[in-house]
């Protein structure tokens, strides 16, 4: 487990050493700590492959926790560091999850010389930086771009119900009953966390990209109507849900879609590269996509990045690490078997021996959509909104009030310090 | 002997019996052909079927996959089991044998310890643990299972210390033998089933527990039940390998409980204090 | 008095006596230090830290004295529902814990009890969960309680139709009550129980004790009836608790794991009662059936006692079990053991945290105190 094995891939198309293969190769151990285990794993994989043919003196140890979004990892991560025993580098979520949490507690290095030494400033978009950026540096290399605003469905299905894409919620919640009749779930969802990422995809929908915004800046209040409305109607979505949704991890609830139990399922493009790396699917033809019912034009983007943590005990060879995944190589290694596209602008992402169809058109999106941070995964709110989101989640799931699920949101963001 | 008699009283007795026992071993049905289980015929409608063929490709990767784990474990429990039963066995004579003032005072602070939800100790206990310099390994781990052992191996050694006639020890004192002398010439050697029954006690306590060893460690020195908390809460799990760790974390203290039950059974009734 | 005759030898012996009781307790020493210090020491400083605003990930944090402010959240707060909601499920969940444990531990032995055949067997069947760590219970038992396969599809297998249960992830709350009635129900309990105690006291012709608790029960029914219940400071708004039926799933896992301790206990229980007794009782014609009702049973009392100290204790401060079940973030099937973990080591509240598990001593501590007090006194005095 802990040591990976020979390499399999084999990439004798990348002749031409970078300027990676040229630097001193540092020795050593090389601790990577993430979430991405078992399904998610094989991106993060073939990246270490990758180091390991640059830097073959380095012992690469891949400590992953599972557990979707780092619920459990999360945990585990924040008990290391306050027992002083840092991981090398671990995934973060850029935006308020790194700086919230991390940097505003002091405990990442700066990173801008990096960036000097790479030329990554003009190699990354501008939003994306702002997101890894305090005034004080910049604290992580993002790996890639993931949608959240994404609806699933297997086309050849939808056909044989009758059902079109819904193109808003009203549309989705017309169709419910027909596929409730005829026993398909309408919906997929999954456990915990997955509920409260179909709810950043109604809350966009609900608000538009400006008033998401607005709520994150702290000009917008939760108890507004057209918040509360949104409650009512994540409510109306929920009936029309499976019941066994919290005994399910968010593959099994992509299963259900796949298997033709559920016409829909709303998540994240990782999905994409469950059902195309593992799942062995077409895109296109095994599976459909489209943005989340009433988000067309709006991309809600999150960045998973790796930092330098303060102490980290082998610094040379993850500051290797880091140069190989914020290269653009090293980008189109990753995201094709993840699902997402690459963040660093000079990656081949219009290939399509890379890129499959899904990507290509994430990425078409990506460059024309208006861009939104993801509350879920981390890039709008601290950690501190988040673990309380989940009480405010669970108030309005015991009683369906959405008034009451307004007014506590609210108090959790003056809690929290949002937008102050 | 006579033969009992078949009555209809009996009849039900055992059919009640039988019915129960089934139920308790339905879970270890299902663990023992889930784990024998190829991945891709694990289908939740024939979830109770027999494996067929059985497969041990995925038992034979969870032994890979949990070995290091397994070994943490016995590191930590080996060490940890042993140094809590001589210090519990040197208390237990003590507090039999040497009653002093304030004894009757200490003992039941010192037991207290065994109770407390071990929630109410663990921030300081992780700091604590980091200021010397032992988080994240196991002898940290071996460090604070020996401490919150004492109270139960103390309890222990006590009482069945008590059970030996106060007048062997006088007798002895008499021939001149001193503390320690009566403690290596009459209480140690007859000290075996009790350090049995402390060290089957702890084996199976230190091998189980979770809270301290999700918290105290890092991910090289997790002992098996963090593994296998992770493995079973992770993703998409195919089932096969979580019930082969099951099975895996098991087997040790199963043994134990098997072959040592007469044991077992004493040390789970000296948890209520009084035995 | 010889004493003046032999002193030069008791002299000696008195000289390695107290030599030998120094070193008895210099032996004892390091224990208590240890203990002092680990369980003590760290309990007040956590209960330190339960009165600052402690949170976050710096190295040095600015920590803020604020006296009993967390408490005060985690009991009032709007956004501390949850904290709330555990409580009740603690008491759910150690009310049919117990009362499973108890019936099927005293189930179990008396049909050991009965001379079968293969005894050993049976209670080798029964007692093995015992050996198991909670994680691998809560591991097969999140298997078994999956909704769409495990214990649901086992009738499938002689042709049934599957179950619909949906187990842990059932979202449905009975036995609701208002948070804000919580001072009023616990007064109400206690009024029952002294009336109860009143009453038994007349019937021991000790109207002493009679005239107290039936006075203080009369005295908190007249503070009940004049407000004094409803002036308690609570929730700021009504808000909902009950048991949620997900935890049915747990207690069939946590019984099935301690049914056996308590079949052990009460088997060496009834081992322990003198066949005389039972015979003599037959003979006077009772049927088997009354003599455990009127023998057996009150002579297993004390038993009964242990056992639920013991189980209890247990279920106040469960964790891993949950944990490994239904996994941390399942708000259903939440207690305060998962919360304190989630609260200090993942949100990094760990002033919140600590507050959360001094509550869990107190509830731990307010169930062992007075039984250790009392076991240990009563064997002093034996």
């Amino acid at each position: 487990m802990k040591r990976l094995l020979s390499l399999v891939l084999v990439l004798g198309m990348l002749l031409g050493l970078t300027s990676l293969a040229l630097a001193q190769g540092p020795s050593g151990e090389l601790e990577i700590f993430s979430w991405w285990a078992g399904d998610e794993g094989p991106a993060l994989e073939a990246l270490i492959n990758r180091y390991q043919e640059l830097y073959p003196d380095v012992e690469v140890v891949n400590a992953t926790v599972t557990g979707g979004s780092g619920v459990n990892a999360k945990a585990v991560l924040k008990t290391r560091m306050l027992g002083g025993d840092p991981p090398d580098t671990f995934q973060v979520h850029a935006g308020q999850e790194l700086i919230g949490t991390w940097v505003i507690a002091d405990r990442m290095e700066d990173l801008t010389f990096l960036y000097d030494e790479e030329g990554w400033w003009d190699q990354f978009p501008q939003g994306l930086l702002d997101l890894l950026s305090t005034e004080d540096g910049i604290w992580s290399v993002p790996v890639n771009i993931h949608r959240s605003n994404v609806m699933w469905y297997v086309p050849a299905n939808l056909e044989e119900w009758g059902v079109d894409v819904p193109q808003t919620w009203d549309d989705f919640l017309a169709v419910c009953p027909t596929l409730q009749e005829a026993g398909v779930v309408p919906l997929a969802l999954g456990e915990n966390w997955t509920v409260n990422h179909l709810w950043e995809s109604v809350a966009l929908a609900g608000l538009g990209p400006d008033g998401w915004n607005a709520l994150w800046a702290g000009e917008k209040s939760w108890t507004d109507d057209d918040v509360v409305a949104v409650w009512e109607t994540f409510g109306q979505i929920l009936d029309c849900t499976n019941e066994d949704a919290p005994s399910l991890s968010w593959q099994q609830a992509v299963d259900m879609v796949v298997n033709g139990e559920a016409a829909f399922n709303v998540m994240g493009d990782w999905a994409a590269g469950y059902m195309t790396t593992t799942l062995g699917l077409e895109p296109g033809e095994g599976f459909g996509w489209a943005p989340s019912p009433g988000t067309d034009g709006v991309f809600m983007m999150l960045s998973d990045s790796f930092g330098l943590p303060v102490g980290a005990p082998n610094r040379d060879a993850t500051i290797a690490w880091l140069r190989l995944l914020g290269s653009a190589e090293g980008q189109d290694l990753f995201n094709p078997l993840k699902g997402s596209i690459p963040a660093n602008l000079n990656s081949d992402v219009t290939n399509p021996d890379l890129y499959n169809a899904y990507s290509r058109s994430a990425a078409e999106d990506w460059a024309s959509n208006t861009i939104v941070g993801s509350l879920v995964h981390g890039a709008v709110a601290n950690e501190r909104f988040m673990n309380d989101f989940a009480t405010v989640m669970e108030i309005f799931l015991s009683s369906r009030d959405a008034v009451a699920a307004s007014n506590a949101a609210q108090a959790v963001a003056v809690q929290a310090g949002i937008g102050g | 002997m006579t033969r009992q008699q078949v009555s209809p009283r009996r009849v039900l007795i055992y059919v009640a019996l039988i019915l129960l026992a089934a139920l308790y071993l339905l879970p270890v049905y299902m663990v023992l052909i889930t784990a024998f289980k190829d991945p891709a015929q694990i289908n939740l409608s024939t979830v109770w079927a027999l494996p067929q063929p059985v497969d041990f490709q995925g038992f034979i990767e969870a032994i890979n996959a949990f070995m290091p784990n397994l070994r943490n474990s016995a590191l930590l429990v080996i060490p940890a089991t042993l140094l809590s039963a001589i210090m519990g066995s040197m208390n237990g004579y003590v507090l039999s044998k040497w009653k002093f003032r304030g004894a009757n005072v200490i003992f039941p602070l010192m037991l207290f310890g065994m109770f407390i939800p071990y929630q109410s100790i663990l921030i300081p206990l992780f700091q604590f643990l980091r200021s010397i310099g032992l988080f994240g390994g196991i002898p940290g781990l071996i460090l604070v299972h020996v401490v919150y052992g004492l109270p139960i191996t103390t309890l222990i050694f006590r009482n069945y210390y008590a059970e030996v006639p106060t007048e062997m020890v006088e007798a002895a004192a008499i021939d001149g033998a001193g503390f320690f002398g009566i403690y290596r010439h009459i209480m140690f050697p007859i000290s075996l089933p009790g350090f049995v029954v402390v060290i089957i006690w702890q084996f199976t306590q230190i091998w189980n527990e979770f809270l301290f060893a999700v918290t105290l460690t890092s991910t090289d020195a997790h002992p098996i039940t963090v593994k296998l908390s992770e493995l079973a809460g992770g993703e998409a799990v195919q089932w096969n390998l979580p019930m082969a760790g099951a099975l895996l974390a098991a087997l040790p203290t199963l043994a134990v409980y098997i072959f040592l039950g007469r044991y077992f059974i004493r040390g789970l009734l000296a948890g209520s204090v009084k035995g | 008095m010889g004493v003046m005759t032999q002193s030069p030898t008791l002299f000696a012996r008195l000289r390695r006596l107290n030599r030998d009781r120094v070193a008895a307790f210099l032996m004892l020493l390091p224990s208590v230090i240890l203990l002092a210090i680990f369980v003590y020491g760290f309990i007040g400083q956590t209960f330190y830290s339960s009165l600052t605003d402690w949170s976050g990930l710096a190295e040095n944090p600015v920590v803020n004295f604020v006296g009993f402010e967390n408490y005060n959240q985690l009991f009032t707060d709007l956004l501390n529902v949850r904290f709330r909601q555990d409580l009740v499920n603690t008491f759910f969940f150690t009310l049919f814990f117990l009362v499973g444990c108890l019936g099927m531990g005293l189930l179990l032995a008396v049909l050991l009890d009965q001379n079968v055949k293969g005894e050993s067997i049976f209670r080798t069947i029964f007692l093995f969960p015992m050996a198991l760590s909670f994680i691998v219970t809560g591991t097969i038992w999140r298997w078994l309680f999956n909704p769409r396969g495990g214990i649901n599809v086992l009738p499938t297998v002689i042709g049934l139709e599957p179950l619909q249960i949906p187990w842990i992830t059932d979202r449905t709350q009975i036995w609701q009550f208002n948070w804000q009635d919580l001072p009023k129900i616990i007064a109400i309990v206690i009024v029952v129980t002294l009336v109860w105690l009143a009453y038994r006291y007349w019937r021991q012709a000790r109207r002493r004790a009679m005239l107290y608790t039936g006075g203080a029960a009369v005295l908190i029914l007249l503070w009940v009836l004049l407000g004094g219940a409803d002036a308690v400071q609570t929730t700021p708004i009504p808000e909902t608790h009950g048991f949620n039926v997900a935890f049915v799933g747990i207690i069939i896992a946590a019984t099935w794991q301690l049914s056996g301790y308590t079949m052990a206990m009460y088997l060496a229980g009834l081992r322990g009662i003198p066949h005389e007794l039972r015979e003599a009782a037959r003979v006077d014609g009772a049927s088997e059936l009354q003599v455990y009702r009127y023998i057996i049973l009150p002579l297993l009392r004390p038993i009964t006692l242990s056992a639920v100290i013991v189980l209890g204790h247990i279920s106040l401060k469960i964790f891993d079990l949950i944990f490994a079940m239904a996994g941390a973030d399942n708000a259903t099937t939440d207690v305060p053991g998962i919360l304190m973990y989630l609260t200090a080591f993942r949100g990094n509240q760990f002033a919140k945290g600590a507050a959360i598990a001094i509550v869990m001593l107190v509830m731990v501590a307010v169930v062992i105190v007075p039984y250790l007090y009392t076991t240990l006194r009563s064997e002093h005095e034996l």
